[in-house]
C-alpha cells in the first residue's frame, strides 16, 4: 500500500483519474490521523493526571460524618443538654436533572416551601457541586420513605443518620445554654473564629452552645464513597472517624435552677444566681424564654416571626444584656462608698417625703422621720441617699460603681454581654459634650437617672460587698473543664473586670450586709419583710425603678408598661455569702415582690445545702467580721449558716 | 464489463483488519456495559456482526454495475421513503425516523440512503468524466444531495444528513471540480450557514447547543456540555497505558454517556489508554489505505468512485466521532464505524465492505 500511485489508471478510453488526487485524499487521512492522535497525545499522556483527579471526584464522594455534639451537665453530672439519633435530607446538586420537575417533587415530599429549597441552593452556589448540602434535618418516617420511594427519579436525594440536639423543655435555662444553628454567612465572613467552617455546618448561635462551641463540636469524620452516576452508592475507599465533641459540665446547680425558673414563671424579666466565693454561676433564667429545640431541627417561620414581634424579646438574656435603671438596689454601693469616704457615719437626715436640692423637690415614698446608715437601708429612705449623693458628688460615685464592676462587662463566657452605664462628668462630656449637672447626682444617688445596670452586675458587687471587696468573674464552665489554652483564649475573648479586690473596712461592710439583713427581717419600713426566711441568714436590697418619671406618669393611662420595674438583690447568709442572687422583674411594681422570688432561690439552695451537709450547724448570725482574710474568703465551714431567728409576721411592703 | 473472479480474489487482508476491528468492538462493548442495564449488547453486536457479514458476501455477488444500473430508481425510492418517513413514520424521542412495517420491524431510509447516494454520485460523476464540472454540473450533484439531506434534516436527524456531505465533496473533488469552484461553494457554503445559524431556520436550539457546547463544556456541565465533559474525563484519566478492561471508573460508574454506541472509542481510551487508542487508530489507517488500494486497482471510474464514497462516508464519521470524543468536534450522533454497538451502522459498514469486495474482486479488465 503506497501513499501515492505512481499509476494513472486507464479506465475506458476516455476515463481517467488522476493519481494525484488518490494520493491527496490518503495525505489527507493521514494529516486527520495525526490530529486525533495529537488530541489523544494531549489528553491521555500530557494532561492525564489532571484528569485523573478530575475522575476521581466524579466518582469518589466524601460523605460527612457528623461528630455527635458534646452533652451539657448541671454541676453534679445531671443532663441538661443531650442528643437523639435523627436523619436528615441531603441534596447533590449535580444530580439534579431538571430543576423545573424535580424541585417542586422534592418541595411535596419533604414538606418544604419550594422557595426555602431554592434558597438553599443560591446559598451553597459556591461550594463543590459534588459535595452534598444539607436541605432538612430530622425528617419525619414518611419523609425518609418519599426518598427511598424516589431514589430513582430524585437521584439527588439522599439520607444520612445524624445525632441532633434535644434541648430541655418549655425554654428551660434556654438563654444560657443557647441553642444550635446553621453558621451564617455573616459568621464565616466577619468572625476568624468561623474562618475554617463551611456552610451549612451546625454551630452553637448563643450562650454557652456558642461560647464553648469548639469543645462542644468535636471533629466531624467523613466516608469516602464510590458512587456512579446516578449517586448510587457502588462502593466505599474508606473513612475517617469523626471525635465526638467534649461534654460539659456547667457550674449551674439543677435544683437551684428549678426553683429559679420556678419563680420566674409566667414574669418577665431575669434572676442569676451565683456563688461569690468563686463566681459560679447556680442559676441563670430569663423571660420570656424560648424553644431551643425549634432552633436546632426546624426553626418554622411562624416561630421565628413570634419571637421576632414579642415586645418583651424572648432571645434576650435579660441577666447580662438588660440594662436598666437599678433603682434602690444602687443604694448599697452608696452605703459602701458613703461609709469609705466617712460621710454616712454621721449623716442624720430628717425624711419627711422628701427634700429640696438646688431648687428641686425630690420626693420619698415615705415620712421616714429621723434616718441614718442603719436604718437607711431597710427603710430604702430616699431622702437619705439624695443627701448622701450630694455630699459625695458623681464622680464618688461613679469611682464605687465602677470599682464594683458596674458599667463594664463582668467577663461572663456568654456571647453579647452588655455593659451598663456609670455616669460621671467625664462621661457626660464624651457622651453629650456637656457639663454634668449637681441635680442630676440627686437621681443617680437611688439608682435613677443615667445609671444603667445588669441583674448579673448587681449580683456581681453585692457579692463583691459581702465578701469584703473579693469579686470574681462569673463563669458557667468550671475551669478545669477546658484545656488550658481554651481557657486562656476565652478569657481573652470576654473582656471585664475579671478578678478584683475591692478594699473596704470591715466595719464599713459589716455595716451594709446588717442593714441589707434588716430588709428582709421584720419590723415597720422594712421593705422586704414579707421575705424573710425563717431560720436563714437571708439579707437584701430591694429596688423598685421607675420606667417613666413622675410627670409623664401623671399624664399616661397607666398601662402594664408604665409599671415600675421590681429588682431585688439578696444573699445568704449576709456575710461571706454563699450565694447571691438578683431578680429584675420587669414591670413587676416593687422590689418586695422580687424579694419573694429571690427567696424561693435562696431557701431552696440552703434547703440542699442542709440536706447535703446532713451535720447542719445551727449559728447565730455572726456580729463580728469572719476571721478569714477578705483574699480569701471561701470558708467550706461557712457554707451555710443558718440564723435561729423565727419567723416574724410578715411586714407589708414598705417605702423604699 | 468486468469478469467475475472468485473468491481468492477477495479482499483477505482488509477483511482481516476488519475483523480485527469487530473483535474489538465486541469485547469493548462487553466491557462498557457489563456493570450496567445494557449488559448483553456485546451478543447482540455479535449477532449484527454475523449478519454484516452475509450480506458483505451476499453484496459482493451482485456486479456492482447493476447497483448503477438501478441507482436513478434507488434514489427515486429513496427520496420517497423519506418524504413517507416524514408522513407516516413512527416518531420517537421527538424525531420521526422510522417507518413501521408489520411485524414490529422498524426500518430508517436515511441509512440506506448514504448507500444510494454513493452509487448514485458515482453513476453521476462517472458520466462527468474527462471534462472540467461546469456550474451547472456542481448545481445538480448538490442537488442531488441536498433533496434527502434537507428530508433528514426535517426528521430532524442532523448527524446522519451530514454523513451524506462527505460523498458530495468527495464526489466534487475527484470529479474535477475546479479550485475556483471550490473556493466559491465553500465561500457561498459558509455565508448560507452563518445565515441559517442566526435566523434559526435551519437548526433547532439545542441542535445548536450541541455543536457549540464542545469548545466550552464547563458553560453547562449538566447540560449540554455534560457529554463533552464526562468523554474528556474518561478519555484523559485513561492515560498511557488505560485502567484496564473492565476498569474505567467512568464507563463503569456509567458517567460516560452511552459508552457502548457514540462514545465507545472514549470507553476504549479510559480502559485501554493511549496505547489502545493508538491500536485502533493504526487499523483504521490500514482499512482506509486498504479501501484506497482497491479504489485505485478498480476496473473502472465508478468502481473507484463507489470505493471513494465509502472511504469518504467513513472517514468523516471517524473524524466526528473521535473527534467529538476528544473534544475537538460538536457532539453530533454519529456511531464510530465498526466500532459502536448497533445494528444499521454495523449493516451499511459491511454492505459498503460488500461493495468494494465487489470491485474488487471484478478490477481484471476484459
Amino acid at each position: 500500500m503506497s501513499l501515492s500511485s505512481p499509476t494513472t489508471r486507464q479506465l475506458n478510453n476516455d476515463e481517467k483519474l488522476p493519481a494525484a488526487k488518490l494520493a491527496g485524499v490518503q495525505y489527507a487521512i493521514v494529516l486527520l490521523l495525526a490530529v486525533l492522535v495529537a488530541g489523544l497525545w494531549r489528553l491521555q499522556v500530557l494532561g492525564a493526571d489532571n484528569w485523573k483527579v478530575l475522575a476521581e471526584a466524579n466518582r469518589v464522594r466524601k460523605v460527612p460524618v457528623l461528630a455527635p455534639r458534646g452533652k451539657i451537665f448541671d454541676r453534679e453530672g445531671r443532663i441538661l443538654v443531650d442528643n437523639y439519633p435523627s436523619v436528615s435530607c441531603y441534596l447533590l446538586v449535580e444530580q439534579i436533572k431538571d430543576p423545573s420537575v424535580d424541585l417542586p417533587l422534592i418541595a411535596s415530599g419533604l414538606h418544604l416551601p419550594i422557595e426555602q429549597i431554592q434558597a438553599t441552593l443560591k446559598r451553597f452556589q459556591g461550594a463543590a457541586k459534588y459535595q452534598p448540602i444539607p436541605l432538612k434535618q430530622d425528617i419525619s418516617q414518611d419523609e425518609q420513605a418519599f426518598v427511598e420511594a424516589h431514589r430513582n427519579e430524585l437521584p439527588e436525594l439522599e439520607t444520612h443518620d445524624e445525632q441532633r440536639r434535644l434541648y430541655p423543655k418549655d425554654g428551660f435555662a434556654a438563654h444560657m445554654i443557647g441553642y444550635v444553628g446553621e453558621v451564617s454567612e455573616q459568621m464565616l465572613q466577619n468572625d476568624e473564629r468561623y474562618a475554617f467552617y463551611s456552610p451549612g455546618d451546625v454551630v452553637g448561635r448563643s450562650g454557652v452552645e456558642q461560647t464553648y462551641d469548639a469543645l462542644l463540636r468535636g471533629k466531624d469524620g467523613s466516608r469516602d464513597i464510590i458512587v456512579n452516576s446516578h449517586g448510587k452508592e457502588v462502593g466505599h475507599l474508606g473513612q475517617e472517624l469523626a471525635v465526638p465533641g467534649q461534654d460539659l459540665k456547667l457550674t449551674i446547680d439543677l435544683d437551684v435552677q428549678r426553683a429559679a425558673e420556678k419563680a420566674m414563671d409566667g414574669k418577665n424579666g431575669a434572676m442569676v444566681a451565683m456563688d461569690p466565693h468563686t463566681g459560679e454561676i447556680l442559676a441563670m433564667v430569663s423571660r420570656p424564654s424560648f424553644d431551643p429545640n425549634q432552633f436546632s431541627v426546624r426553626l418554622t417561620k411562624s416561630y421565628w416571626n413570634e419571637i421576632l414581634t414579642n415586645p418583651d424579646h424572648p432571645l434576650m438574656n435579660k441577666t447580662i444584656q438588660a440594662q436598666l435603671a437599678p433603682g434602690s438596689t444602687f443604694k448599697i454601693i452608696m452605703s459602701v462608698a458613703g461609709l469609705q469616704e466617712q460621710m454616712a457615719q454621721d449623716l442624720n437626715v430628717g425624711c419627711s417625703g422628701g427634700a429640696t436640692f438646688y431648687g428641686h423637690f425630690f420626693a420619698c415614698d415615705l415620712h421616714h422621720g429621723h434616718v441614718d446608715i442603719h436604718n437607711a437601708i431597710p427603710y430604702s429612705c430616699d431622702t437619705f441617699y439624695y443627701t448622701l449623693a450630694n455630699r459625695l458628688g458623681i464622680d464618688k460615685i461613679a469611682q464605687y460603681a465602677s470599682a464594683f464592676g458596674l458599667g463594664q462587662h463582668t467577663g461572663v463566657d456568654l456571647p453579647d454581654e452588655a455593659s451598663g452605664t456609670v455616669p460621671s462628668t467625664q462621661w457626660a462630656l464624651k457622651n453629650y459634650h456637656r457639663k454634668w449637672y449637681a441635680g442630676e447626682t440627686i437621681s443617680v444617688g437611688i439608682g435613677q437617672g443615667a445609671v444603667t445596670v445588669t441583674p448579673l452586675q448587681m449580683a456581681r458587687a453585692l457579692g463583691g460587698i459581702a465578701s469584703g471587696g473579693v469579686m470574681h468573674r462569673p463563669h458557667l464552665v468550671f475551669p478545669e473543664e477546658m484545656p488550658k489554652d481554651f481557657a486562656s483564649a476565652l478569657e481573652a475573648s470576654f473582656p471585664g473586670s475579671g478578678e478584683k479586690t475591692v478594699p473596704i473596712d470591715p466595719a464599713n461592710w459589716q455595716t451594709v450586709t446588717d442593714g441589707m439583713a434588716e430588709v428582709t427581717s421584720p419590723g415597720a419600713f422594712h421593705t422586704a419583710a414579707a421575705s424573710h426566711l425563717d431560720g436563714i441568714d437571708f439579707a437584701g436590697k430591694t429596688g423598685t425603678a421607675q420606667v417613666i418619671g413622675h410627670d409623664a406618669l401623671a399624664k399616661t393611662n397607666k398601662g402594664h408598661d408604665t409599671v415600675p420595674n421590681a429588682w431585688f438583690v439578696g444573699m445568704a447568709p449576709r456575710r461571706n455569702p454563699d450565694i447571691v442572687v438578683a431578680v429584675l422583674w420587669e414591670h413587676g411594681n416593687g422590689g418586695f415582690n422580687s424579694a419573694k422570688l429571690a427567696s424561693q432561690v435562696v431557701n431552696a439552695f440552703v434547703t440542699k445545702q442542709r440536706r447535703l451537709a446532713n451535720n447542719l450547724r445551727i449559728a447565730e448570725v455572726p456580729k463580728e467580721a469572719p476571721k478569714q482574710s477578705p483574699e480569701n474568703p471561701a470558708d467550706p465551714s461557712k457554707a451555710v449558716a443558718v440564723t435561729e431567728t423565727k419567723a416574724d409576721a410578715a411586714a407589708g411592703p414598705g417605702a423604699e | 464489463m468486468t469478469r467475475f473472479s472468485s473468491f481468492r480474489d477477495f479482499d483477505w487482508i482488509l477483511l482481516g483488519f476488519v475483523s480485527l476491528l469487530s473483535l474489538v468492538s465486541v469485547l469493548e462493548i462487553r466491557s462498557a456495559t457489563a456493570q450496567t442495564k445494557f449488559h448483553g449488547f456485546d451478543h447482540k453486536q455479535i449477532g449484527f456482526l454475523l449478519i454484516g457479514v452475509v450480506l458483505m458476501f451476499f453484496m459482493s455477488l451482485i456486479d456492482y454495475h447493476r447497483l448503477i444500473d438501478i441507482a436513478r430508481s434507488a434514489y427515486m425510492i429513496s427520496v420517497a421513503a423519506l418524504v413517507a418517513v416524514l408522513v407516516i413514520g413512527t416518531k420517537h424521542l421527538g424525531a420521526r425516523r422510522w417507518i413501521k412495517f408489520p411485524g414490529g420491524v422498524h426500518f430508517q431510509p436515511s441509512e440506506w440512503v448514504k448507500l444510494v447516494l454513493i452509487v448514485m454520485l458515482a453513476r453521476y460523476f462517472w458520466g462527468m468524466a474527462g471534462r472540467e464540472l461546469s456550474w451547472r454540473d456542481v448545481w445538480k450533484a448538490f442537488a442531488l444531495v441536498c433533496v434527502p439531506m434537507l428530508l433528514v434534516l426535517k426528521q430532524p436527524d442532523l448527524g446522519t444528513a451530514l454523513t451524506y456531505l462527505p460523498v458530495l465533496i468527495m464526489g466534487l473533488f475527484l470529479g474535477g471540480i475546479r479550485f475556483k469552484q471550490a473556493g466559491i461553494l465553500i465561500v457561498g457554503l459558509l455565508l448560507v450557514v452563518g445565515v441559517a445559524w442566526n435566523t434559526g431556520k435551519l437548526l433547532k436550539p439545542y441542535q445548536k447547543a450541541r455543536l457549540t457546547s464542545f469548545m466550552n463544556p464547563d458553560d453547562d456541565p449538566k447540560g449540554s456540555g455534560y457529554q463533552i465533559r464526562q468523554s474528556l474525563i474518561a478519555v484523559g484519566s485513561g492515560g498511557v497505558w488505560g485502567k484496564g478492561a473492565n476498569h474505567g471508573t467512568q464507563t463503569q460508574g456509567d458517567f460516560l454517556p452511552i459508552p457502548y454506541t457514540d462514545f465507545i472509542f472514549a470507553a476504549l481510551c479510559e480502559e485501554h489508554g493511549f496505547i489502545g487508542a493508538l491500536g485502533v487508530l493504526l487499523l483504521y489507517f490500514l482499512i482506509l489505505m486498504r479501501l484506497i488500494q482497491n479504489a485505485q486497482t478498480a476496473s473502472d471510474l465508478p468502481g473507484t468512485l463507489i470505493i471513494m464514497g465509502i472511504v469518504a462516508v467513513i472517514v468523516f464519521q471517524i473524524a466526528v466521532n473521535i473527534g467529538m470524543v476528544l473534544g475537538l468536534m460538536p457532539v453530533t450522533g454519529i456511531p464510530l464505524p465498526l466500532l459502536s454497538y448497533g445494528g444499521s451502522s454495523i449493516l451499511f459498514t459491511f454492505l459498503s465492505l460488500g461493495i468494494v469486495m465487489n470491485i474488487r474482486m471484478r478490477r481484471f479488465v476484459n
